[in-house]
């Protein structure tokens, strides 16, 4: 055995840490919960950018995306002209739908063109198991990973899909990944659903075949020339695209993927920013009072010290060391908790984001930052205490401090009906305001770290309603490939299982107003819509307006324009007309950023009167399966979305992630709550432990000592909750502020549940702290009491 | 009879050893005396007064009070013992520091059955003019008469002092005798006064000498010298 040489100072260290396990054990977990906060968060941050950066650069992802009508090859050349272009790509990009046998709906896809023999010069796969595209072969496709999994696909396997209205059986040869469907969400939904969303690549000349594009193009892939203008190169594609359809090309940070992994990022760094900040000011508190307490008590040893010779610094010391020691296990407990929570998260991070590889990667920085902070966090709350205590001359520290001078409180009017142990807990209050209204904000923090954080439910569940039971009332929406004849509707109607339905359209063009631009299609709905509604300002369905635009409150922010503005509207499609349109109506929408017009009113301006884009269906229940059959054999229909199938995936998504996010939530708030209460308990227990039991000797029993004690916790505690409360709103809003996004925004809902539900973890968490100073309580010593002076 | 112990023994066991704080001790209160108890430090006196007063348990032995053998109670019973019957004074006052002289009474008064006013409790002790202020706001001597005034209130039947002038100069610590007398005087509480003081003795109607943890002497004052008579 090797012996350990401790001297006295540390063997009192060791003694003394024992001694207040329980409070410092407290103190390291709201550490170690702030450490693992930022080790997870930043952690993965890092991991995320620096896998998703290799990715790009490995596999040659396009800065530039300019989707377009149609053009011929040999503009391949103007386009590799316009400055600040380094590399063009075209290709074959569409919609297709697919029939799995595993389905009753129909699945949705898109399918890419893919060089045979060659390496694109962008936007490159990953081919992760099975062969690339074979020359010759026209019905062999690549699938990517995420839809292969969800239906168990391997290469070898066939699929059924209706491209360009022709049912075709394609084999499977590869299952690859793409830097451009990381996240891969079908247009218009709320969240991936890897089930019934698949993206295919196929052979060139096979897609052109299929959609008579022999020696043409739609889609261009653009990668810029380093320190090029990126709004310039947009603006160059653009009037070279714009004679053949071009929609208007856009960037990186526009692209779906690229967006929502972006997001994602920002939550993290929100993350990384704000929690584990809270965690450390709150560790910084707990460290002060408890350490501040302990050094009063140690004034004679502390006096015994100096008079054996020991300095000043050998004293500060001693005592720094115990904060360390405490702060070093939370560190320790955090690192470990840290890497666990990373390595979970990068475990949910696979099924959302699909990379050919992601590591949860432990930087040595990221734990530098968080042990260092920390310390110098837990050294900042200690440090004056410490270095007051060690700085008394021996003769001072020997003496006992005096009395703690108290005075009538500003409340003592108040007061007069009160008991005296009532008035005690006033008073003691009131002796030390920063440290109750420290505790009482500690409380009220961890309350509202779980409003914060559990609003999220209530706020899915209020953007549920809101966008699929008061404004998209519809069970599907069928899109046509093309604007579609009157007939088309009448032809919807007669299918299977359609009780309602209502023809919309959807017209694509650039609004802009006093130079904001915005590319957006003008939805046209029918008057009296009964599916497809917009909504007020106060969430109340209105009708169109029968002429003028109606602008989605975001899309007006966006443009800066509001009702009694005109909006330049530059249809890119069809006649391409430019529409001067005034904003009649601003409307409340929690998903996109869409614009309305009446349906009639639409078809007048673009010439094509009762036209139709698609239609909005309201189904019977006992019928759908039929209707999906329906669909499947109608080969005009480009796509269908579900509004059952796109709920139902949605809440499965959102409750296997509820469930573990609820747990974490509910553990951070209760460290914190343990946290503050428990050393409140102790630290109030100890400096009254003579009063109190002098009060046990002089007849008073255990409930009314208790009542003192605790009674005082419970006013905190009762303090805390409102504040809480009110602290969980803001900081709920501060995400729906941080979470405002053209694609959607969070509703600031917070329901009496979310709030009933964190009011009683901190209770309860209080409660337990509570009881477990009550069992301090019982071990009072009356005797002691008679004998010794504070 | 106030009170009546018998054959009382108090054990500590530290470790192999064992040792007597009393051995074998009979006492006896009579009802309105001033008893001092008067010994060394370590002489077994505060454990006979913390038995006494339902603070500490004997190893074997009873003390009876009314009727009622206190060394069969259990801690509650033990607390409304204290709270009804007995007042205390400690050597270090024991005052709550965040009530004012006058609410230190009525923390006790607020609980007792039959008590007298605060007021009434501090004019005994000779502090009416200074009910409102706090403990720290007061000498040594203002805090334990306080402290009596807070014990005597609920007309105890048995009023413990254990050193009630230890932190005391002997000039305050005979303010803080007087009140003890005079409440002996005229509340009739029996009043028990531990002392390593020999002087203080001499206010007593009994003075029990206890030693190595026995009762070693009792004896009788034939004339009590009043505290103002006193000094040390």
């Amino acid at each position: 055995m090797v012996a350990l040489h401790l001297s006295p100072l540390d063997k009192k260290v060791v003694r003394d840490l024992r001694a207040m396990w329980a409070q410092a054990l407290a103190i390291a977990m709201v550490i170690a919960a702030g450490v693992a906060m930022f080790v997870m968060s930043e952690g993965m941050l890092k991991s995320l950018f620096e896998t998703r950066a290799a990715y790009y650069e490995r596999y040659g992802f396009a800065d530039v995306f300019a989707p377009l009508k149609r053009a011929p090859n040999a503009l391949v050349a103007r386009l590799q002209d316009v400055p600040g272009v380094s590399t063009i790509e075209t290709r074959i990009k569409e919609r297709v739908r697919l029939d799995m046998p595993d389905l009753d709906e129909p699945a949705q896809g898109e399918i890419l063109s893919y060089p045979v023999g060659a390496e694109p010069r962008l936007n490159r796969l990953y081919l992760s198991s099975g062969r690339w595209l074979a020359p010759g072969n026209n019905d062999e496709v690549l699938l990517s990973e995420a839809f292969a999994e969800a239906h168990t696909l391997t290469p070898g396997d066939n699929i059924t899909a209706i491209i360009n209205g022709r049912k075709r059986l394609l084999s499977i040869v590869g299952v690859v990944l793409s830097a451009e469907y990381i996240y891969a969400i079908q247009p218009g939904a709320m969240m991936p659903d890897n089930k019934r969303f698949g993206v295919f690549w196929m052979a060139r000349p096979a897609l052109e075949a299929a959609f008579n594009m022999k020696g043409a193009f739609n889609d261009v892939l653009v990668a810029i020339t380093p320190g090029a203008n990126l709004e310039d190169v947009k603006d160059g594609v653009d009037l070279v695209l714009e004679t053949y359809g071009g929609v208007g090309a856009y960037e990186r940070a526009h692209q779906v993927s690229h967006w929502y992994v972006s997001g994602e990022m920002n939550q993290l760094r929100n993350m990384a920013q704000i929690v584990p900040p809270i965690f450390l000011a709150i560790a910084a508190f707990l460290l002060n009072v408890v350490i501040t307490r302990w050094v009063e008590m140690e004034r004679e040893k502390i006096g015994l010290f100096k008079a054996f010779g020991y300095s000043t610094w050998a004293v500060t010391g001693h005592y720094l060391k115990v904060v360390m020691v405490i702060t070093l296990v939370g560190i320790a407990l955090g690192f470990g908790g840290g890497v666990w929570l990373g390595r979970g998260m990068a475990g949910i991070y696979q099924e959302f984001f699909r990379f050919p590889f992601l590591y949860f990667q432990f930087s040595t920085s990221v734990f530098a930052i968080a042990g260092g902070a920390s310390l110098i966090v837990a050294l900042a709350g200690t440090w004056r205490a410490v270095r007051r205590a060690a700085l008394l001359s021996p003769a001072q520290a020997m003496v006992p401090p005096p009395p703690t001078r108290y005075q009538r409180s500003l409340f003592e009017g108040g007061l007069t009906h009160l008991e005296q142990p009532a008035r005690m807990i006033v008073r003691h209050m009131v002796r030390w305001p920063m440290r109750s209204a420290l505790t009482v904000l500690g409380s009220a923090v961890a309350v509202a770290v779980l409003i914060g954080s559990m609003f999220f439910m209530d706020a899915m569940e209020k953007l549920i309603d809101v966008t699929f039971n008061q404004a998209e009332r519809q069970d599907a929406t069928l899109s046509f490939m093309e604007a579609q004849e009157p007939r088309a509707l009448e032809n919807v109607k007669a299918m299977a299982g359609v009780m309602q339905a209502e023809p919309f359209r959807a017209v694509a063009a650039e609004l802009s107003f006093r130079g904001a631009n915005r590319r957006e299609s003008l939805i046209g709905l029918v008057q009296d819509a009964r599916l497809n509604r917009i909504l007020n300002q106060n969430y109340e369905p209105v009708s169109v307006p029968k002429s003028g635009l109606v602008l989605s409150q975001k899309l007006s922010e966006l443009l800066g324009a509001g009702v009694g503005d005109v909006v330049i509207a530059q249809v890119t499609q069809g006649r391409r007309p430019t529409l001067e349109l005034p904003v009649v109506q601003v409307s409340k929408t929690l998903m996109g950023s869409p614009a309305f017009m009446d349906y009639a009113y639409l078809g007048n301006v673009m010439q094509e009167p009762g036209r139709l884009d698609g239609v909005y269906v309201k189904l019977d229940d006992n019928q759908q399966k039929n209707f999906y059959k329906a669909v499947k054999n109608t080969p005009g229909i480009a796509a269908v979305s579900i509004k059952r199938t796109t709920l139902k995936s949605f809440r499965e998504t959102m409750a296997e992630n509820v469930l573990v996010m609820t747990f974490f939530n509910v553990m951070f708030a209760v460290v914190i709550a343990v946290g503050v209460v428990y050393n409140a308990a102790r630290i109030s227990l100890s400096e009254r432990s003579r009063e109190l039991a002098s009060l046990r000797v002089l007849g008073f029993t255990m409930g009314e000592v208790s009542f003192i004690l605790l009674g005082e916790l419970a006013l905190l505690s009762v303090l805390a909750i409102p504040l809480g409360c009110g602290l969980g709103y803001g900081l709920a809003w501060v995400w729906t502020l941080s979470l405002d996004t053209d694609l959607y925004r969070i509703p600031l809902e917070v329901t009496k549940q979310t709030l009933g539900f964190s009011v009683l973890v901190v209770v309860l968490a209080t409660l337990g702290s509570g009881l477990a100073s009550f069992r301090q309580i019982g071990k009072l010593d009356m005797v002691q009491a008679l004998k010794t002076r504070e | 009879m106030s009170l009546s112990a018998r054959g009382l023994s108090k054990l500590y066991r530290s470790g192999e050893l064992e040792v007597a704080a009393l051995s074998d001790v009979d006492f006896d209160l009579f009802q309105g005396e001033l008893v001092v108890l008067l010994g060394p430090s370590g002489s077994g006196k505060s454990t006979l007064l913390n038995i006494l007063g339902g603070l500490d348990r004997p190893t074997s032995g009873s003390v009876t009070f009314q009727d009622q053998d206190l060394t069969l109670l259990d801690d509650k019973a033990l607390t409304l013992y204290r709270r009804d019957h007995v007042g205390f004074v400690f050597q270090f006052y024991n005052l709550v520091a965040s009530l004012t002289a006058r609410e230190n009474v009525e923390l006790v008064t607020e609980i007792a059955t039959h008590p007298m006013s605060a007021d009434e409790a501090l004019a005994l002790v000779g502090l009416e003019s200074r009910a409102d202020h706090f403990p720290a706001e007061l000498s040594g001597g203002e805090q334990q008469r306080v402290a009596i005034a807070r014990a005597i209130a609920k007309r105890p039947n048995i009023l413990m002092c254990d050193e009630p002038t230890g932190a005391l100069d002997s000039k305050t610590g005979i303010l803080v005798l007087e009140a003890l007398a005079k409440s002996n005087r005229e509340l009739g509480a029996t009043t028990v006064v531990i002392t390593h003081n020999a002087v203080i003795a001499d206010m007593a109607d009994r003075v029990v000498l206890i030693g190595d943890g026995r009762v070693q002497e009792v004896r009788k004052n034939a004339t009590k010298k009043q505290p103002g008579e006193l000094s040390w």
